[in-house]
């Protein structure tokens, strides 16, 4: 029979249904997609408070280009914003104070707009933080990994462009030490800063130039990245936590449908939710206290929102001179003189550069060194890779001090401290800071690996103190149940590769640097249980994990 | 003449030439700069003064001399005003409680009419700004939008642009303008007390600083349209209130998305 009997739906949503489907094919998606399997873990949901916010950024954006002008035009401000009124400024910042007092319900959407913003961008660094720690950028996920590299300077260009284009006091002076940067690049800075702001600055083309790239090119870049990024992930499927009957070729968790799909789209109204609490209840960006933009003045607590934070505080903790060796140069030309302003131009793009370029190429630089080129599905425990966990928490740590640099003032007034120390100690702390950090992480790491090991050797103790005939005393072990021990004694053990020779018997001097790095990295390793200590331990316990059996013969 | 023109080659001639010339600008300037805020002692009777003396003696002769002219812990008040005295005592800066970075406020120690005969005795000892008169600290006719671009300008550096405070180098600060009065504003801006600069009346004129004090006081009681304002400290409130409270809350929801019921 090659005749096939055509489907006909008995109700109405069956009808429209197999009309759509008959048309489109969307059945087959929806049951490939909604099959797709999510494994279970709150660690695993910071990528999707990124995308929500992401989606509340459009919808609040969308909002707010309804009434923002972003011309800077000037105009004698009417609004009802008492200290403000018959100052001049830009119609920009006026279109701004509009926004915050005369549109129903505009400054609860500006505040939206913003808090999801910084949201946003701190989502993306915890879940950035969450991918590295657990080795979830390995094969096959590395491109996915340099995509949302990608995305979080993307958000890092958004958030600046927003941030300077209320035209307040606060967003000027964040624009003046950009402008700053951009001409302390010896010969051409001065050129790119004119082009920019088309002539001096501030100029007045900034504003509209900067709302085109914030409200249209760099959003749409975003989104492609989002597309791309989702796509991979589809297509790499999610990683998981090792655990019993969780493979390197198996996903265990809930399909999309019904069970994601809920929680997914109840949890983008949670975040909803969340956003809109803090929106309604705090203050975000008081544009009115700080009044137009003039070159003039500079208020005292002047910083950038906190994604920038870590650019200014290098700034801040960059010493002009040391001792007598000043980091301004002079240099001379055919021309004359060029300045090279050092002590601007090296912390502005130095530190950042190194941190992105690391952070690009991590996935590369480990599985050179390991030599591992297999596909990596399940997630490592931090303390199982003392190495990575350590480079990760040495780089935290040198951008963490970057980051406080530029809350230096504040640290002063409200600790009490002078700010000249928290300058000096924080220089202290950029240098010494990571190492320290390395070593004590890779310890405590390695440590925390041998508390494991000997939890699966030797079990829990029981917290039941128990007395010989002979008058000993000693502590009863219980043993683990064999998932919990599954999840302790099972991971991936990496060793030192020495320097390889190559098919000629020549060992390379890239190859021996390799074998070096290997060897720092893997010399102090803890390795796992294997079955046969487990089974020699265990024939040492005698039958101790049971309950009630016999006395412990060895005892501890 | 000829006498004078004889001389004009003596060796002294161009000393006395410079002389006369530094005490003529000097004293051209000391004119200048003090028709503003010089005013002798008015208001105050002999035995304010001398119970002002007194006080003095038992309070702040310690560090500032005893007839005021100053020492290696406390500066002369020889002209200092009236306005110094009511502001450093009337804010419970004086007397100081320990050498520091900066005299800190404290509860005050002296009540108002002790703190009047301190002011007398200071004043009396040398022409300064004296005390404000009411007129000009009449909120009702300031102009708050005018002092807030004064305040931009000249203030908020130091003291934030929401006068939230801010740091100065090694442990000094500009402190948070928020419940000072009127008239503690004014004679701040006037004697530039601890390591302020002084707005005299010629940089700041009376009714640009009352405008300044309209300023402040209208934003400080019309408190923030937008919510908690949290200090008005800026983007780092706001960053570490996102990366606490925000992410708090999330990581609680993520949690128990993801609990399973056991």
């Amino acid at each position: 029979m090659a005749t096939t009997t055509e489907y006909t739906p008995k109700t109405k949503t069956g009808k429209i249904a197999n009309f759509v489907d008959e048309r489109t094919g969307g059945s087959a998606m929806v049951k490939e997609f909604g099959r797709k399997i999510f494994p279970d873990h709150w660690s695993f949901m910071f990528g999707e408070v990124a995308l929500y916010t992401f989606v509340l950024l459009l919808i609040s954006g969308t909002f707010l280009t309804f009434f923002f002008d972003p011309s800077m035009a000037h105009v004698i401000y009417n609004g009802s914003y008492n200290p403000l009124k018959g100052i001049g400024m830009s119609t920009a910042y006026a279109s701004t104070l509009d926004i915050s007092f005369d549109v129903r319900g505009g400054l609860f959407m500006r505040q939206v707009h913003h808090w999801s913003a910084i949201l946003f961008v701190a989502a993306v660094s915890v879940h950035m933080l969450r991918v590295f720690f657990t080795g979830a950028f390995r094969k096959p996920r590395e491109l996915n990994w340099v995509v949302g590299g990608v995305l979080l300077i993307l958000a890092m260009a958004a958030g600046f462009t927003g941030y300077s284009l209320p035209d307040d006091l606060l967003s000027g002076n964040g624009l003046r030490i950009i402008d700053g940067v951009v001409k302390s690049i010896p010969v051409i800075g001065s050129y790119i800063s004119f082009f920019l702001f088309g002539g001096e600055f501030p100029g007045t083309v900034v504003i509209p130039r900067l709302y085109s790239l914030h409200i249209m090119i760099v959003p749409a870049i975003m989104l492609l990245m989002i597309a791309l990024h989702l796509f991979m992930v589809v297509v790499h499927k999610h990683t998981q936590y090792p655990g019993p009957g969780r493979t390197n070729d198996n996903v265990v968790g809930f399909p999309v449908g019904p069970v994601y799909a809920a929680k997914a789209g109840g949890f983008f109204f949670i975040v909803f939710g969340i956003v809109a609490f803090i929106s309604g209840l705090f203050t975000i960006n008081a544009v009115w206290n700080y009044g137009p933009y003039d070159p003039s003045p500079v208020s005292a607590g002047t910083q950038p929102d906190w994604y920038i934070g870590f650019v200014d505080g290098a700034l801040r903790l960059m010493p002009g001179m040391l001792g007598n060796f000043s980091f301004e140069w002079l240099i001379p030309l055919p021309w004359g003189w060029n300045t090279l302003s050092l002590n601007v131009l090296l912390p502005a793009l130095v530190p950042a550069g190194i941190i992105f370029t690391l952070m690009f190429v991590w996935p590369w630089i480990e599985r050179w060194v390991t030599k591992d080129s297999r596909e990596h599905h399940l997630l490592d425990r931090p303390r199982n890779a003392p190495f990575r966990t350590a480079v990760g928490v040495a780089g935290v740590i040198s951008y963490s001090v970057m980051w406080a640099a530029a809350s230096s003032d504040l640290i002063a007034t409200h600790f009490l401290v002078s700010l000249n120390d928290v300058t000096y100690w924080l220089r202290v702390l950029f240098v010494i800071g990571p190492i320290l950090g390395f070593i004590v992480t890779r310890r405590l790491a390695l440590s925390l690996q041998r508390k494991d090991r000997e939890i699966v050797l030797h079990g829990r103790e029981a917290g039941i103190i128990e007395m010989s005939p002979e008058g000993g005393f000693s502590e009863k072990h219980e043993d683990l149940d064999v998932y919990k021990r599954y999840n302790l004694a099972v991971f991936e053990d990496r060793k030192v590769i020495p320097a390889q020779p190559d098919a000629a018997g020549h060992i390379s001097a890239k190859e021996k640097r390799r074998g070096a790095l290997s060897k720092f990295f893997f010399e102090d390793r803890v390795a796992p249980v294997t079955p046969s200590e487990l089974a020699a331990a265990k024939a040492a316990h005698g039958h101790a994990e049971v309950e009630g059996s016999e006395q412990d013969s060895i005892g501890h | 003449m000829k006498a004078l023109s004889q001389r004009r080659r003596h060796p002294l001639a161009a000393v006395a030439l410079l002389l006369m010339g530094l005490l003529i600008t000097g004293g051209l300037y000391m004119a200048a700069g003090s028709v503003n805020e010089a005013k002798a002692a008015t208001g105050y009777t002999a035995s304010d003064i001398e119970e002002g003396n007194k006080l003095f003696i038992a309070n702040c002769a310690t560090c500032h001399g005893l007839n005021a002219e100053g020492s290696v812990d406390g500066p002369s008040l020889i002209g200092v005003g009236a306005a110094a005295v009511d502001f450093q005592v009337g804010t419970g800066r004086m007397p100081m409680q320990m050498q520091g970075p900066q005299a800190q406020a404290k509860p005050v120690q002296f009540d108002d009419e002790q703190i009047s005969q301190l002011s007398a005795y200071v004043a009396s000892l040398g022409a300064g700004p004296s005390i404000p008169l009411a007129d000009v600290l009449d909120t009702s006719k300031g102009n708050s939008a005018a002092g807030g671009t004064v305040f931009r300008v000249n203030c908020a550096m130091c003291h934030n642009a929401a006068a939230a405070g801010g740091a100065l180098t090694r442990g000094k600060f500009a402190p948070a303008l928020a419940g000072v009065s009127e008239k503690h504003i004014y004679e701040a801006m006037v004697t530039g007390p601890q390591n302020m600069p002084v707005f005299s009346d010629s940089n700041i004129t009376p009714e640009e600083k009352r405008d300044v004090i309209t300023f402040l006081k209208e934003i400080e009681s019309q408190g923030s349209p937008g919510g908690a304002a949290m200090g008005s400290l800026g983007p780092v409130a706001e960053g570490l209130f996102i990366w606490t409270f925000g992410l708090g809350i999330i990581i609680a929801f993520t949690i128990w998305l993801t609990s399973r019921p056991s």
